[in-house]
């Protein structure tokens, strides 16, 4: 049997065009809350087209009609079936408040790990620093490994002039988008089952122990301290956020114990990623600011002892930021 | 890449299929999306030197930040505000939606696009190629993680019948015995390909439509022989349209 098609499109259209409008209004106003009877409403619109589009499939190989119905039911099956919360309004306080703090601590195990393996790191710098100083040359960035630690300090010191002068903005804007950067690319990292994400997270407690190693022997452990504690109290902890994302995001694509598919798995860890991502973010664009601001004075324009006790401030703050606040 | 379509089946037991978009329209679109940030980066970079005024640092500082937002967000806010388009997927036809056909969230379209760094390694998208040739959904990186497919948007155009079909004496209706039975022993797939060469008539060449009408003639001549009064004097294209009108339009509405 083949139905007769244009009876059939007489006469179904009207549905089909207002189940058009309610979608449209839907993608529209993504707020809309819709009356009970509108809902009933819409439920029955979308019966009638999914009834339509199997009675075309099954009894016309009309394929333009099918297609258009297609698409309509694909539009009106998302909103049917979506059993995910809709999420309210933006609100920047609340997600402050709670949101944010909560995701950290229920991906605490993740963050746990990302620590470990920056501590790790951090040892292996340390070990490899103290047996073969010569490896400076591998383990230390940004030319750390040029100049011993005590004559770097005189330099910075005896520096009667600002070097950053009238550049100071600018160097502080490409701290914060480097940093981003290479933190997104520790979170995407997570993407190939967290073996990226393993390597970044030590290469850089590599350079931490090793850089640290240095000044420490070299007797610098204060101009160390007030030179790193200002930016590094928020800058370390959040790229260690973003190996957290990034564990999130390989355990969601490995799943272990979890029989659930991987597409359901991604679907549950997505909302934290972009939680956390959006909070390593802002605590990099702080760090920058204060990387740019604070972190290159040193004594005797800024005393070291008001430096070191900012950056512990920063610390406690962060602490008790993600450990305590939104806690019901 | 393993299928062109990703079929989707709902609990009331209707499978409705997504048309999956291919490579090569992303990568167009990609490109024209990159050529959007870069004629807004330039109209950007006029427009801040306003800051100038301030200090060359400032300047740069807050240029160097636009410049940042601007390449992250593009795609984000403009996936956001029209549901899964950007300029590019707009022009071709392309939207993002959730892989299981649910309301596609603000998540999965940040997920999509943080992702988009893993996907260009080591250059112009070789790693988000390899991964949507590979994927059955078609998808890079990025997608996997979010969930989220492209598809094609389909232009949809409803066939006009009336155009088609009017205005002819449909001669197989004076035996409606066997216009019946015609109707009764056409299967919708061949009604459906009787169909498309009507509507897709005028895409042919003339001896190709001459032969293709010819055969399609044959073909249901031989499921419902009509009188030969029926089918004196006209061609094998009415022929189809006459078939066309009996079997898709129950009772004769001219």
């Amino acid at each position: 049997m083949i139905i007769d098609l244009q009876r059939f499109i007489r006469t179904e259209r009207p549905v089909w065009n207002e189940l058009e409008s309610v979608l449209n209004r839907l993608e529209a106003e993504p707020e809309l809350k819709m009356s009970l009877g509108e809902v009933q409403r819409f439920h029955e619109l979308y019966e009638r087209a999914t009834s339509s589009l199997a009675k075309l499939t099954t009894f016309s190989s009309e394929p333009a009609t099918r297609q258009y119905l297609e698409s309509l039911v694909a539009r009106a099956y998302g909103e049917v079936h979506e059993t995910r919360e809709k999420r309210s309004r933006l609100r920047p306080l609340k997600w402050l408040r709670e949101t944010l703090p909560q995701t950290f601590r229920r991906q605490i195990g993740a963050f746990h790990l990302a620590l470990a393996i920056t501590l790790a790191g951090c040892a292996f710098g340390t070990v490899a620093t103290l047996i073969d100083p010569d490896s400076r040359h591998v383990t230390m960035p940004f030319g750390h490994d040029r100049l011993k630690p005590s004559q770097r300090v005189a330099e910075e010191e005896q520096r009667t002039t600002d070097r950053f002068s009238g550049n100071r903005t600018f160097f502080s804007s490409q701290l914060m988008t480097h940093n981003t950067q290479v933190s997104i690319f520790t979170l995407a990292l997570g993407g190939t089952w967290g073996i990226g994400t393993i390597l970044i997270l030590f290469y850089n407690g590599i350079s931490m122990g090793a850089i640290a190693t240095d000044y420490v022997t070299d007797g610098q452990a204060r101009f160390l301290l007030g030179w790193l504690l200002p930016h590094g109290a928020i800058e370390i902890p959040a790229i260690l956020v973003a190996g957290q994302a990034g564990f999130v995001f390989a355990r969601g694509l490995i799943g272990w114990g979890d029989r659930t598919p991987l597409g359901s798995r991604l679907r549950r860890v997505s909302p934290d990623l972009v939680t956390l991502s959006i909070g390593f973010a802002l605590m990099l664009v702080w760090a920058g600011f204060v990387e740019g601001f604070l972190s290159q004075y040193h004594e005797p324009v800024v005393p070291y002892e008001a430096k070191i006790a900012f950056g512990l401030l920063e610390l406690t703050a962060l602490i008790l930021y993600l450990g305590r606040s939104g806690r019901s | 890449m393993k299928g062109s379509a990703l079929p989707i089946r709902t609990p009331e037991g209707i499978v409705f299929s997504q048309t999956l978009a291919g490579p090569v329209m992303r990568f167009f679109a990609w490109l024209i999306d990159g050529l959007c940030v870069m004629a807004l980066m330039s109209f950007l970079g006029g427009l801040l030197r306003v800051f100038e005024v301030l200090s060359p640092g400032v300047f740069n500082a807050v240029l160097t930040i636009a410049f940042f937002v601007l390449n992250l967000g593009f795609n984000i806010l403009l996936e956001w505000v029209w549901r899964g388009q950007t300029v590019g997927k707009k022009l071709l036809g392309l939207r993002v939606v959730d892989a299981e056909g649910m309301r596609l969230r603000f998540d999965q379209i940040v997920t999509r696009n943080l992702l988009r760094i893993i996907d260009l390694l080591p250059l112009a998208y070789v790693v988000g190629g390899l991964s949507l040739w590979f994927s059955r959904k078609c998808q890079r990186l990025g997608d996997i993680a979010a969930n989220t497919i492209v598809v094609r948007i389909p232009v949809v155009t409803e066939p006009d019948l009336d155009q088609l079909l009017t205005g002819k004496f449909n001669s197989l209706r004076q035996y409606s015995h066997l216009a019946a039975r015609l109707r009764q022993r056409v299967t919708p797939a061949e009604a459906g390909i009787a169909l498309q060469a009507l509507v897709r008539r005028d895409e042919f060449d003339a001896v190709a439509r001459l032969e293709l009408f010819e055969q399609l003639a044959a073909h249901f001549q031989t499921k419902v022989p009509f009188p030969q009064d029926a089918i004196d004097g006209v061609s094998s294209e009415q022929y189809i349209r006459n078939v066309v009108d009996v079997v898709y339009r129950t009772s004769a509405s001219a």
